[in-house]
Protein backbone atom coordinates (compact mmCIF):
# COMPACT_ATOMS: atom_id res chain seq x y z
CA UNK A 1 0.00 0.00 0.00
CA UNK A 2 0.97 3.61 -0.48
CA UNK A 3 1.46 5.75 2.62
CA UNK A 4 2.23 9.43 3.06
CA UNK A 5 4.15 10.49 6.14
CA UNK A 6 4.91 13.94 7.55
CA UNK A 7 8.10 13.92 9.62
CA UNK A 8 10.30 16.59 11.22
CA UNK A 9 14.09 16.60 11.13
CA UNK A 10 16.45 18.45 13.46
CA UNK A 11 18.31 21.23 11.63
CA UNK A 12 21.72 19.53 11.87
CA UNK A 13 23.65 17.52 9.23
CA UNK A 14 23.00 13.81 8.78
CA UNK A 15 19.32 13.84 9.71
CA UNK A 16 18.00 12.72 6.32
CA UNK A 17 20.10 9.57 6.48
CA UNK A 18 18.57 8.77 9.88
CA UNK A 19 15.14 9.19 8.34
CA UNK A 20 15.81 6.97 5.34
CA UNK A 21 17.59 4.11 7.17
CA UNK A 22 14.41 2.69 8.78
CA UNK A 23 12.68 2.69 5.38
CA UNK A 24 15.48 0.74 3.82
CA UNK A 25 15.62 -1.71 6.75
CA UNK A 26 11.88 -2.39 6.39
CA UNK A 27 12.19 -2.70 2.59
CA UNK A 28 9.80 0.19 2.00
CA UNK A 29 9.90 1.72 -1.45
CA UNK A 30 10.36 5.49 -1.32
CA UNK A 31 8.24 7.22 -3.95
CA UNK A 32 8.78 10.92 -3.18
CA UNK A 33 10.59 13.08 -0.65
CA UNK A 34 9.71 16.76 -0.33
CA UNK A 35 12.26 18.47 1.92
CA UNK A 36 11.07 21.93 2.97
CA UNK A 37 14.58 23.39 3.58
CA UNK A 38 13.38 26.94 3.93
CA UNK A 39 10.57 26.19 6.40
CA UNK A 40 10.91 25.78 10.16
CA UNK A 41 8.31 24.49 12.57
CA UNK A 42 7.77 26.30 15.88
CA UNK A 43 10.02 23.56 17.29
CA UNK A 44 12.81 24.76 14.91
CA UNK A 45 12.67 21.47 13.03
CA UNK A 46 12.55 21.05 9.22
CA UNK A 47 9.32 19.52 7.85
CA UNK A 48 9.67 16.67 5.34
CA UNK A 49 6.91 14.89 3.48
CA UNK A 50 7.49 11.27 2.38
CA UNK A 51 5.39 9.03 0.19
CA UNK A 52 6.32 5.38 0.36
CA UNK A 53 5.04 2.00 -0.61
CA UNK A 54 5.17 -0.70 1.99
CA UNK A 55 3.32 -3.60 3.54
CA UNK A 56 0.63 -2.45 6.02
CA UNK A 57 2.26 -4.43 8.87
CA UNK A 58 5.56 -2.53 8.46
CA UNK A 59 4.11 0.91 9.12
CA UNK A 60 4.25 0.69 12.91
CA UNK A 61 7.84 -0.66 12.82
CA UNK A 62 8.94 2.15 10.51
CA UNK A 63 7.32 4.70 12.79
CA UNK A 64 9.00 3.25 15.90
CA UNK A 65 12.42 3.10 14.22
CA UNK A 66 12.12 6.72 13.03
CA UNK A 67 11.28 7.82 16.56
CA UNK A 68 14.24 5.79 17.92
CA UNK A 69 16.42 7.83 15.56
CA UNK A 70 15.06 11.03 17.10
CA UNK A 71 12.75 11.86 14.23
CA UNK A 72 9.30 13.12 15.02
CA UNK A 73 6.49 11.49 13.03
CA UNK A 74 3.69 14.04 12.83
CA UNK A 75 1.19 12.24 10.61
CA UNK A 76 0.75 8.95 8.80
CA UNK A 77 -1.92 8.77 6.12
CA UNK A 78 -2.96 5.96 3.89
CA UNK A 79 -3.25 6.57 0.16
CA UNK A 80 -5.53 3.74 -0.65
CA UNK A 81 -6.40 4.62 -4.22
CA UNK A 82 -3.59 5.36 -6.62
CA UNK A 83 -5.30 5.09 -9.97
CA UNK A 84 -8.11 7.22 -11.24
CA UNK A 85 -9.92 7.60 -14.54
CA UNK A 86 -12.91 9.26 -16.10
CA UNK A 87 -15.39 7.15 -18.07
CA UNK A 88 -18.36 8.38 -20.08
CA UNK A 89 -21.52 6.28 -20.29
CA UNK A 90 -24.21 7.10 -22.84
CA UNK A 91 -27.64 5.48 -23.11
CA UNK A 92 -30.53 5.00 -20.75
CA UNK A 93 -28.10 5.43 -17.90
CA UNK A 94 -30.67 6.26 -15.22
CA UNK A 95 -33.58 4.03 -16.24
CA UNK A 96 -31.34 0.98 -16.39
CA UNK A 97 -30.40 1.62 -12.74
CA UNK A 98 -27.46 3.91 -12.16
CA UNK A 99 -27.25 2.90 -8.49
CA UNK A 100 -26.81 -0.70 -9.57
CA UNK A 101 -24.07 0.31 -12.03
CA UNK A 102 -22.23 2.16 -9.25
CA UNK A 103 -22.75 -0.70 -6.78
CA UNK A 104 -21.15 -3.17 -9.20
CA UNK A 105 -17.93 -1.13 -8.96
CA UNK A 106 -18.15 -0.15 -5.29
CA UNK A 107 -18.75 -3.68 -4.03
CA UNK A 108 -15.43 -4.88 -5.47
CA UNK A 109 -13.55 -3.34 -2.55
CA UNK A 110 -10.68 -2.39 -4.88
CA UNK A 111 -12.43 0.36 -6.83
CA UNK A 112 -15.00 3.05 -6.19
CA UNK A 113 -17.09 5.53 -8.14
CA UNK A 114 -16.01 8.81 -6.51
CA UNK A 115 -17.68 11.38 -8.74
CA UNK A 116 -20.63 11.41 -11.10
CA UNK A 117 -22.01 14.04 -13.47
CA UNK A 118 -25.28 13.28 -15.14
CA UNK A 119 -27.25 14.87 -17.94
CA UNK A 120 -30.79 13.83 -18.84
CA UNK A 121 -31.95 16.17 -21.62
CA UNK A 122 -35.44 14.69 -21.89
CA UNK A 123 -37.66 11.64 -21.63
CA UNK A 124 -36.86 9.12 -24.38
CA UNK A 125 -33.57 10.88 -25.09
CA UNK A 126 -30.20 9.35 -24.34
CA UNK A 127 -28.67 10.32 -21.01
CA UNK A 128 -24.98 10.86 -20.49
CA UNK A 129 -22.91 10.26 -17.38
CA UNK A 130 -19.32 11.01 -16.60
CA UNK A 131 -17.98 8.81 -13.84
CA UNK A 132 -14.71 9.12 -12.02
CA UNK A 133 -13.47 5.77 -10.79
CA UNK A 134 -10.61 5.37 -8.30
CA UNK A 135 -8.86 2.04 -7.85
CA UNK A 136 -6.12 0.62 -5.67
CA UNK A 137 -3.76 -0.16 -8.57
CA UNK A 138 -3.57 -0.38 -12.35
CA UNK A 139 -4.69 -4.01 -12.50
CA UNK A 140 -7.61 -3.28 -10.18
CA UNK A 141 -8.63 -0.43 -12.45
CA UNK A 142 -8.62 -2.79 -15.45
CA UNK A 143 -10.70 -5.29 -13.48
CA UNK A 144 -13.19 -2.56 -12.54
CA UNK A 145 -13.42 -1.51 -16.19
CA UNK A 146 -14.07 -5.10 -17.28
CA UNK A 147 -16.97 -5.22 -14.82
CA UNK A 148 -18.27 -1.89 -16.12
CA UNK A 149 -17.92 -3.14 -19.69
CA UNK A 150 -20.12 -6.15 -18.93
CA UNK A 151 -22.69 -4.00 -17.12
CA UNK A 152 -22.71 -1.51 -20.04
CA UNK A 153 -23.20 -4.28 -22.60
CA UNK A 154 -26.09 -5.69 -20.56
CA UNK A 155 -27.72 -2.25 -20.27
CA UNK A 156 -26.92 -1.28 -23.87
CA UNK A 157 -24.80 1.69 -22.78
CA UNK A 158 -21.96 3.13 -24.86
CA UNK A 159 -18.84 3.23 -22.71
CA UNK A 160 -16.25 5.81 -23.77
CA UNK A 161 -12.84 5.12 -22.26
CA UNK A 162 -9.72 7.29 -22.15
CA UNK A 163 -7.36 6.74 -25.06
CA UNK A 164 -4.47 5.51 -22.88
CA UNK A 165 -6.53 2.69 -21.35
CA UNK A 166 -6.69 -0.66 -23.06
CA UNK A 167 -10.33 -0.86 -24.13
CA UNK B 1 13.08 11.02 -70.22
CA UNK B 2 11.12 7.98 -69.20
CA UNK B 3 7.54 7.73 -70.52
CA UNK B 4 4.97 6.10 -68.25
CA UNK B 5 1.82 5.02 -70.05
CA UNK B 6 -1.10 4.79 -67.68
CA UNK B 7 -4.87 4.50 -67.45
CA UNK B 8 -7.23 6.21 -65.02
CA UNK B 9 -9.99 3.77 -64.07
CA UNK B 10 -12.79 5.55 -62.25
CA UNK B 11 -13.41 9.19 -63.13
CA UNK B 12 -15.37 10.42 -60.13
CA UNK B 13 -14.05 13.09 -57.77
CA UNK B 14 -10.74 11.30 -57.13
CA UNK B 15 -10.08 10.26 -60.74
CA UNK B 16 -10.70 13.85 -61.82
CA UNK B 17 -8.40 15.05 -59.00
CA UNK B 18 -5.69 12.77 -60.37
CA UNK B 19 -6.16 14.19 -63.89
CA UNK B 20 -5.94 17.75 -62.54
CA UNK B 21 -2.80 16.97 -60.55
CA UNK B 22 -1.15 15.31 -63.57
CA UNK B 23 -1.84 18.49 -65.57
CA UNK B 24 -0.63 20.74 -62.72
CA UNK B 25 2.53 18.69 -62.18
CA UNK B 26 3.48 18.08 -65.82
CA UNK B 27 6.55 20.31 -65.64
CA UNK B 28 7.66 18.95 -62.28
CA UNK B 29 7.40 15.39 -63.58
CA UNK B 30 9.43 16.32 -66.65
CA UNK B 31 12.09 17.89 -64.42
CA UNK B 32 12.49 14.56 -62.64
CA UNK B 33 12.65 12.77 -65.99
CA UNK B 34 9.08 11.50 -66.24
CA UNK B 35 6.53 11.95 -68.95
CA UNK B 36 3.15 10.55 -67.88
CA UNK B 37 0.82 9.72 -70.77
CA UNK B 38 -2.74 8.71 -69.95
CA UNK B 39 -3.83 6.27 -72.65
CA UNK B 40 -7.35 5.73 -71.33
CA UNK B 41 -9.83 7.30 -68.94
CA UNK B 42 -12.72 5.08 -67.89
CA UNK B 43 -15.90 5.91 -65.98
CA UNK B 44 -18.99 3.84 -65.27
CA UNK B 45 -20.42 4.55 -68.74
CA UNK B 46 -17.40 3.87 -70.92
CA UNK B 47 -13.96 5.08 -71.97
CA UNK B 48 -11.91 7.62 -73.84
CA UNK B 49 -8.90 5.94 -75.39
CA UNK B 50 -5.83 7.16 -77.25
CA UNK B 51 -2.69 5.00 -77.23
CA UNK B 52 -0.62 8.18 -77.73
CA UNK B 53 -2.21 9.94 -74.77
CA UNK B 54 -5.68 11.39 -74.26
CA UNK B 55 -6.28 15.11 -73.71
CA UNK B 56 -6.91 15.26 -69.95
CA UNK B 57 -8.23 18.83 -70.00
CA UNK B 58 -10.79 17.76 -72.61
CA UNK B 59 -11.77 14.73 -70.51
CA UNK B 60 -12.31 16.96 -67.46
CA UNK B 61 -14.40 19.40 -69.50
CA UNK B 62 -16.54 16.66 -71.04
CA UNK B 63 -17.07 15.04 -67.66
CA UNK B 64 -18.41 18.39 -66.37
CA UNK B 65 -20.72 19.07 -69.30
CA UNK B 66 -21.82 15.56 -70.31
CA UNK B 67 -21.41 13.75 -66.98
CA UNK B 68 -19.22 11.14 -68.66
CA UNK B 69 -16.04 10.70 -70.70
CA UNK B 70 -17.48 7.70 -72.56
CA UNK B 71 -16.70 7.68 -76.28
CA UNK B 72 -16.23 3.94 -76.51
CA UNK B 73 -18.09 1.16 -74.80
CA UNK B 74 -15.11 -0.25 -72.89
CA UNK B 75 -14.83 -1.23 -69.22
CA UNK B 76 -11.74 -0.96 -67.03
CA UNK B 77 -10.89 -4.63 -67.60
CA UNK B 78 -11.35 -4.19 -71.39
CA UNK B 79 -8.88 -1.28 -71.36
CA UNK B 80 -6.39 -3.23 -69.23
CA UNK B 81 -6.54 -6.22 -71.60
CA UNK B 82 -6.59 -4.37 -74.93
CA UNK B 83 -4.47 -1.22 -74.58
CA UNK B 84 -0.77 -1.60 -73.82
CA UNK B 85 0.31 0.50 -70.81
CA UNK B 86 2.50 0.31 -67.70
CA UNK B 87 0.38 1.59 -64.87
CA UNK B 88 -3.26 1.48 -63.75
CA UNK B 89 -4.42 4.38 -61.57
CA UNK B 90 -7.37 2.68 -59.91
CA UNK B 91 -9.81 5.25 -58.47
CA UNK B 92 -13.18 3.48 -58.72
CA UNK B 93 -15.53 3.75 -55.71
CA UNK B 94 -14.98 1.53 -52.68
CA UNK B 95 -17.15 -1.55 -52.31
CA UNK B 96 -16.26 -3.52 -49.20
CA UNK B 97 -18.76 -6.30 -49.78
CA UNK B 98 -17.56 -7.58 -53.16
CA UNK B 99 -14.52 -5.43 -53.95
CA UNK B 100 -16.48 -4.03 -56.91
CA UNK B 101 -14.94 -3.13 -60.25
CA UNK B 102 -11.74 -2.20 -58.38
CA UNK B 103 -10.94 -5.79 -57.47
CA UNK B 104 -11.46 -7.00 -61.06
CA UNK B 105 -9.37 -4.12 -62.40
CA UNK B 106 -6.49 -4.77 -60.01
CA UNK B 107 -6.36 -8.51 -60.66
CA UNK B 108 -6.56 -7.98 -64.43
CA UNK B 109 -3.80 -5.36 -64.21
CA UNK B 110 -1.46 -7.74 -62.38
CA UNK B 111 -2.32 -10.62 -64.72
CA UNK B 112 -1.18 -8.45 -67.63
CA UNK B 113 1.98 -7.34 -65.80
CA UNK B 114 0.89 -3.78 -65.01
CA UNK B 115 1.65 -1.74 -61.93
CA UNK B 116 -1.26 -0.47 -59.82
CA UNK B 117 -1.68 2.62 -57.67
CA UNK B 118 -5.05 2.87 -55.96
CA UNK B 119 -7.20 4.94 -53.62
CA UNK B 120 -9.80 2.17 -53.42
CA UNK B 121 -10.03 0.49 -49.99
CA UNK B 122 -12.54 -2.23 -50.88
CA UNK B 123 -10.29 -4.74 -52.65
CA UNK B 124 -7.52 -4.29 -50.07
CA UNK B 125 -9.92 -4.82 -47.19
CA UNK B 126 -11.30 -8.03 -48.71
CA UNK B 127 -8.43 -9.63 -50.59
CA UNK B 128 -5.18 -8.07 -49.42
CA UNK B 129 -3.14 -11.26 -49.42
CA UNK B 130 -4.36 -12.39 -52.83
CA UNK B 131 -3.65 -8.99 -54.38
CA UNK B 132 -0.15 -8.76 -52.91
CA UNK B 133 0.70 -12.28 -54.02
CA UNK B 134 -0.69 -11.75 -57.52
CA UNK B 135 1.28 -8.50 -57.84
CA UNK B 136 4.43 -10.19 -56.57
CA UNK B 137 4.08 -13.15 -58.95
CA UNK B 138 3.66 -10.73 -61.87
CA UNK B 139 6.59 -8.57 -60.73
CA UNK B 140 4.20 -5.60 -60.54
CA UNK B 141 4.41 -2.63 -58.21
CA UNK B 142 1.35 -2.15 -56.02
CA UNK B 143 0.99 1.01 -53.97
CA UNK B 144 -1.99 2.32 -52.02
CA UNK B 145 -0.98 5.25 -49.81
CA UNK B 146 -4.20 7.06 -50.79
CA UNK B 147 -6.42 4.35 -49.26
CA UNK B 148 -5.64 5.42 -45.68
CA UNK B 149 -5.76 9.01 -44.47
CA UNK B 150 -5.98 10.71 -47.89
CA UNK B 151 -3.03 13.07 -48.20
CA UNK B 152 -1.65 12.11 -44.79
CA UNK B 153 1.32 9.77 -45.24
CA UNK B 154 0.97 6.64 -43.15
CA UNK B 155 1.57 3.40 -45.10
CA UNK B 156 4.75 4.67 -46.74
CA UNK B 157 5.75 6.51 -43.56
CA UNK B 158 5.72 3.31 -41.55
CA UNK B 159 7.10 0.98 -44.24
CA UNK B 160 9.68 3.22 -45.91
CA UNK B 161 10.53 6.39 -43.98
CA UNK B 162 10.62 4.51 -40.67
CA UNK B 163 12.16 1.37 -42.22
CA UNK B 164 14.02 -0.75 -39.69
CA UNK B 165 11.75 0.27 -36.84
CA UNK B 166 9.40 -2.33 -35.44
CA UNK B 167 6.00 -0.66 -35.39
CA UNK B 168 4.28 -1.41 -32.08
CA UNK B 169 0.94 0.26 -32.67
CA UNK B 170 -0.84 2.90 -34.70
CA UNK B 171 -3.76 4.87 -33.34
CA UNK B 172 -5.55 7.85 -34.69
CA UNK B 173 -8.50 9.50 -36.35
CA UNK B 174 -8.90 8.01 -39.82
CA UNK B 175 -12.32 9.35 -40.78
CA UNK B 176 -12.77 13.07 -41.42
CA UNK B 177 -16.58 12.91 -41.46
CA UNK B 178 -16.77 11.55 -37.89
CA UNK B 179 -14.18 14.04 -36.74
CA UNK B 180 -16.18 16.89 -38.27
CA UNK B 181 -19.44 15.71 -36.67
CA UNK B 182 -17.94 15.31 -33.18
CA UNK B 183 -16.08 18.64 -33.43
CA UNK B 184 -19.21 20.53 -34.51
CA UNK B 185 -21.46 18.80 -31.93
CA UNK B 186 -19.20 20.14 -29.18
CA UNK B 187 -18.89 23.61 -30.73
CA UNK B 188 -22.61 24.04 -31.30
CA UNK B 189 -23.86 21.85 -28.45
CA UNK B 190 -26.06 20.37 -31.16
CA UNK B 191 -27.40 16.85 -31.52
CA UNK B 192 -25.82 14.18 -33.67
CA UNK B 193 -28.73 14.30 -36.14
CA UNK B 194 -28.56 18.10 -36.56
CA UNK B 195 -24.83 18.07 -37.29
CA UNK B 196 -25.16 15.04 -39.54
CA UNK B 197 -27.69 17.02 -41.60
CA UNK B 198 -25.27 19.96 -41.74
CA UNK B 199 -22.44 17.63 -42.84
CA UNK B 200 -24.60 16.24 -45.64
CA UNK B 201 -25.44 19.76 -46.86
CA UNK B 202 -21.75 20.61 -46.94
CA UNK B 203 -20.93 17.39 -48.77
CA UNK B 204 -18.77 16.20 -45.85
CA UNK B 205 -21.07 13.26 -45.14
CA UNK B 206 -22.53 11.00 -47.84
CA UNK B 207 -26.31 10.67 -48.31
CA UNK B 208 -25.95 7.24 -46.71
CA UNK B 209 -23.50 8.03 -43.91
CA UNK B 210 -23.58 4.52 -42.35
CA UNK B 211 -20.18 3.57 -43.66
CA UNK B 212 -18.51 6.56 -41.96
CA UNK B 213 -20.50 7.04 -38.75
CA UNK B 214 -20.69 3.37 -37.80
CA UNK B 215 -16.90 3.16 -37.88
CA UNK B 216 -16.80 0.81 -40.90
CA UNK B 217 -14.57 3.12 -42.97
CA UNK B 218 -12.12 3.46 -40.07
CA UNK B 219 -12.15 -0.32 -39.57
CA UNK B 220 -11.34 -0.92 -43.28
CA UNK B 221 -8.38 1.44 -43.04
CA UNK B 222 -7.16 -0.40 -39.94
CA UNK B 223 -7.40 -3.68 -41.85
CA UNK B 224 -5.16 -2.23 -44.57
CA UNK B 225 -2.65 -0.98 -41.97
CA UNK B 226 -2.75 -4.31 -40.13
CA UNK B 227 -1.98 -6.23 -43.32
CA UNK B 228 0.43 -3.79 -44.96
CA UNK B 229 2.41 -2.65 -41.91
CA UNK B 230 1.99 -5.35 -39.26
CA UNK B 231 2.13 -8.24 -41.72
CA UNK B 232 -1.13 -9.70 -40.42
CA UNK B 233 -3.71 -11.49 -42.53
CA UNK B 234 -6.98 -9.99 -41.30
CA UNK B 235 -10.29 -8.80 -42.72
CA UNK B 236 -13.05 -6.50 -41.54
CA UNK B 237 -14.51 -9.27 -39.34
CA UNK B 238 -11.41 -9.20 -37.15
CA UNK B 239 -12.10 -5.62 -36.05
CA UNK B 240 -14.16 -4.65 -32.98
CA UNK B 241 -16.19 -1.67 -34.17
CA UNK B 242 -18.31 0.93 -32.35
CA UNK B 243 -19.44 4.05 -34.19
CA UNK B 244 -20.38 7.57 -33.07
CA UNK B 245 -24.17 7.55 -33.54
CA UNK B 246 -24.84 7.33 -29.80
CA UNK B 247 -22.55 10.18 -28.77
CA UNK B 248 -24.52 13.05 -27.22
CA UNK B 249 -23.65 16.77 -27.01
CA UNK B 250 -24.00 16.47 -23.22
CA UNK B 251 -21.34 13.75 -23.09
CA UNK B 252 -19.03 15.90 -25.23
CA UNK B 253 -19.60 18.86 -22.94
CA UNK B 254 -19.02 16.95 -19.70
CA UNK B 255 -15.85 15.45 -21.10
CA UNK B 256 -14.69 18.88 -22.26
CA UNK B 257 -15.24 20.35 -18.79
CA UNK B 258 -12.79 17.76 -17.53
CA UNK B 259 -10.24 18.52 -20.22
CA UNK B 260 -11.18 15.87 -22.79
CA UNK B 261 -12.69 15.66 -26.25
CA UNK B 262 -14.42 12.55 -27.63
CA UNK B 263 -12.95 11.25 -30.90
CA UNK B 264 -13.55 8.14 -32.98
CA UNK B 265 -10.19 6.42 -32.53
CA UNK B 266 -8.93 3.51 -34.59
CA UNK B 267 -6.20 1.44 -33.02
CA UNK B 268 -4.13 -1.38 -34.50
CA UNK B 269 -1.37 -3.55 -33.07
CA UNK B 270 -0.40 -7.20 -33.46
CA UNK B 271 -2.74 -8.03 -30.59
CA UNK B 272 -5.92 -6.21 -31.50
CA UNK B 273 -7.76 -4.01 -33.97
CA UNK B 274 -10.34 -1.75 -32.47
CA UNK B 275 -12.53 1.26 -33.39
CA UNK B 276 -14.49 3.18 -30.74
CA UNK B 277 -15.20 6.67 -29.44
CA UNK B 278 -12.52 7.51 -26.86
CA UNK B 279 -11.75 10.30 -24.42
CA UNK B 280 -8.71 12.22 -25.64
CA UNK B 281 -7.05 14.96 -23.50
CA UNK B 282 -7.48 18.32 -25.25
CA UNK B 283 -3.72 18.90 -25.38
CA UNK B 284 -3.04 15.38 -26.78
CA UNK B 285 -1.49 15.21 -30.29
CA UNK B 286 -4.51 13.19 -31.49
CA UNK B 287 -7.00 15.89 -30.42
CA UNK B 288 -7.27 17.53 -33.85
CA UNK B 289 -10.55 19.10 -34.97
CA UNK B 290 -12.61 19.63 -38.11
CA UNK B 291 -12.22 17.10 -40.91
CA UNK B 292 -8.54 16.44 -40.17
CA UNK B 293 -7.09 12.97 -39.91
CA UNK B 294 -4.26 12.15 -37.54
CA UNK B 295 -2.20 9.08 -36.67
CA UNK B 296 0.38 8.29 -34.03
CA UNK B 297 2.82 5.56 -34.93
CA UNK B 298 4.46 4.00 -31.89
CA UNK B 299 7.84 2.68 -32.98
CA UNK B 300 10.54 0.65 -31.34
CA UNK B 301 13.46 3.02 -31.99
CA UNK B 302 12.00 6.37 -32.93
CA UNK B 303 9.32 6.46 -30.21
CA UNK B 304 6.04 8.03 -31.10
CA UNK B 305 5.65 9.86 -34.44
CA UNK B 306 2.44 11.74 -35.14
CA UNK B 307 1.23 12.93 -38.55
CA UNK B 308 -1.87 14.89 -39.37
CA UNK B 309 -3.45 16.04 -42.61
CA UNK B 310 -6.50 16.24 -44.80
CA UNK B 311 -8.07 12.80 -44.96
CA UNK B 312 -10.23 13.38 -48.01
CA UNK B 313 -10.67 15.66 -51.01
CA UNK B 314 -9.82 14.94 -54.66
CA UNK B 315 -6.60 16.96 -54.88
CA UNK B 316 -5.36 15.80 -51.46
CA UNK B 317 -5.98 12.15 -52.33
CA UNK B 318 -4.37 12.68 -55.74
CA UNK B 319 -1.31 14.01 -53.88
CA UNK B 320 -0.86 10.57 -52.28
CA UNK B 321 -1.33 8.90 -55.69
CA UNK B 322 1.28 11.22 -57.25
CA UNK B 323 3.76 10.41 -54.48
CA UNK B 324 3.27 6.69 -55.15
CA UNK B 325 3.81 7.28 -58.88
CA UNK B 326 7.04 9.16 -58.26
CA UNK B 327 8.13 6.46 -55.79
CA UNK B 328 7.78 3.79 -58.51
CA UNK B 329 9.12 5.58 -61.58
CA UNK B 330 11.06 8.63 -60.40
CA UNK B 331 14.79 8.08 -60.35
CA UNK B 332 16.23 11.55 -60.79
CA UNK B 333 14.67 13.63 -58.04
Amino acid sequence: MRVSMDIELKDVPGQMLLALQPLSECKANLITVVHHHQKRTPRKTVPVKLVLETRPESIETIKAKLEENGIRVVRVGEHRFRESINVVLIGHVVHTGIQDTIDEIDKTGFAEVVDLSLSMPGINMLSSALMKIDAVGKEDLQRALSILKKVSAKKDLLMVLPIDIQA
Amino acid sequence: MKTVYCSILGFGAIGQGVAEVLLMKKEYLERIGLEVKVVAVVDSKGATVNPEGVDLADCLARKKTDGTVALENLSGVDVIRSIPHDLVLETTPTNILTGGAGLQNMLAAFQTGKDVITSNKGPLTLKYRELIETAKAAGSHFRFEATVGGSMPIVNLANEVLAGNRIKSIKGILNGTCNYILTRMLEERASYNDILAESMQLGIAETDPTYDVEGIDTACKLVILANAIFGLDVTYNDVEVTGITKVTPEALEMAYERGHVIKLIGEVSRERIHVAPRLVPINHPLAVGGTLNVASVDTELAGEITVTGKGAGPIETASAILSDLVAIYGTDR
